[in-house]
């Protein structure tokens, strides 16, 4: 039954203007967490704010639970969504450099969005340099793609490499959330001493 | 969560004009579910996730495309984001509009905009510019690397529970952490 793309025909108008839409839903998001803000984003590596890690971990099971039930109920099927090939050496190679420059640059590309929407010249600068490291790869490292072809494992989802089915899994990460939660509360007071003082 | 940062910061760098009181952010797990739910949303229309770093690459195509159209169908990246001529109508650029559009008016209804430079005490404005493009840079190498970034891997996989979305996210908070040391001036 779903995803309605796969089942409806939708005119270029219709579908850019469903991006812009559920683009501003993401924007207003991250902006209504504080990831606008460069030193509220990249608190959560000093630990005195985890927000980072709780918004993220909350909406990755917010749909994770989403996607299960319509499974479950038969709306949807998980094999039918779009799953990006697992190769391991790229991702943890592009992960590396990727949380480099999160910490360096303070934002992540949507989030330097938010910034950019809420004036912050470095978040502009930053995305500056986002448009010059996709220009240099794409000119300088093509041979980057062929490499990450060949590096490929195709689809590996957690149940199906586990052979454990994804309603464990959603457990799991719902408990885990939970246990989380009040880790990253003790680690926000034991490292309270850090934040910025209010004047 | 009392400890954590509910406000905009003050005394954090330099800024245009005085502003007043910025209203606190949501709690973040509210957000969180929020966010989830668009990220939801997205699945069910289109059946694959969000994604952020594709706008670039669309970008940077369309720019490179300027100079030479042959250049950019012979490229393995560009040619990717080529769109028959029209790398500008990309679906992941009319997100990114619409992620703008959604911030300024989260951000204007908070009063929270206004023009800044985001950085600590202990560098001056164009250090932190500086450090911001070099991050900029390296977060788009290192997203195209991986094949995603925080949207397009860590949210839109994790929830679909792909195996290399969890290990891009390990591997993101892990040369972050092991960085923070050295950067800390930058923020705090």
């Amino acid at each position: 039954m779903l995803p309605f793309a796969y089942h409806m025909e939708f005119s270029v108008v219709a579908d850019l203007a469903i991006a812009v839409l559920l683009g501003f839903g993401f924007g207003f998001c991250l902006e209504r967490a504080g990831f606008g803000s460069a030193r509220k984003l990249t608190a959560v590596f000093y630990f005195f704010d985890m927000s980072v890690v709780k918004v993220m971990f909350t909406a990755i099971v917010t749909a994770m639970v989403g996607l299960f039930l319509l499974s479950a109920a038969g709306m949807l099927a998980i094999s039918d969504l779009y799953i990006e090939p697992t190769s391991y050496a790229a991702q943890i190679l592009g992960g590396l450099v990727f949380g480099a420059g999160f910490i360096i640059g303070g934002y992540c590309p949507g989030t330097s969005v938010a910034a950019m929407a809420t004036g912050k010249k470095d978040g502009m600068v930053f995305a500056l340099g986002m448009l010059a490291g996709v220009m240099a790869y794409a000119e300088l490292t093509p041979g980057f793609e062929a490499w990450i072809k060949a590096t490929s494992s195709g689809e590996v989802t957690l149940p199906a490499l586990t052979g454990i089915g994804m309603g464990w899994w959603v457990v799991a990460f719902v408990a885990f959330l939970l246990l989380a939660a009040r880790g990253m509360d003790w680690l926000q007071r034991k490292f309270s001493h850090l934040r910025p003082r209010m004047t | 969560m009392s400890e954590a940062l509910t406000q905009a910061l003050p005394g954090s760098g330099s800024r245009g004009g005085t502003r007043t009181a910025a209203r606190p952010y949501w709690n973040p797990y509210v957000v969180g579910f929020l966010l989830g739910l668009v990220l939801l949303a997205t699945y069910v229309i289109t059946g694959r996730g969000l994604g952020a770093t594709g706008a670039f690459s669309s970008i940077a195509a369309w720019l490179s495309g300027l100079f030479s159209t042959d250049h950019v169908t012979a490229n393995a990246v560009h040619s990717r984001y080529w769109n028959d001529g029209a790398p500008l109508l990309s679906w992941t650029i009319f997100l990114l509009i619409g992620a703008f559009i959604g911030a300024l008016v989260s951000g204007s209804q908070a009063g929270r905009v206004g023009l800044t430079i985001e950085r600590g005490p202990r560098i001056t404005d164009n250090q932190r510019l500086l450090l911001a493009f070099g991050g900029g840079f390296l977060a788009a190498f290192g997203a195209k690397i991986a094949k995603g970034c925080t949207s397009g891997q860590a949210l839109t996989g994790g929830s679909i529970l792909n195996v290399g979305s969890l290990v891009f996210m390990v591997s993101v908070f892990l040369a972050a952490y092991a960085l923070a040391y050295f950067v800390r001036k930058e923020w705090i």
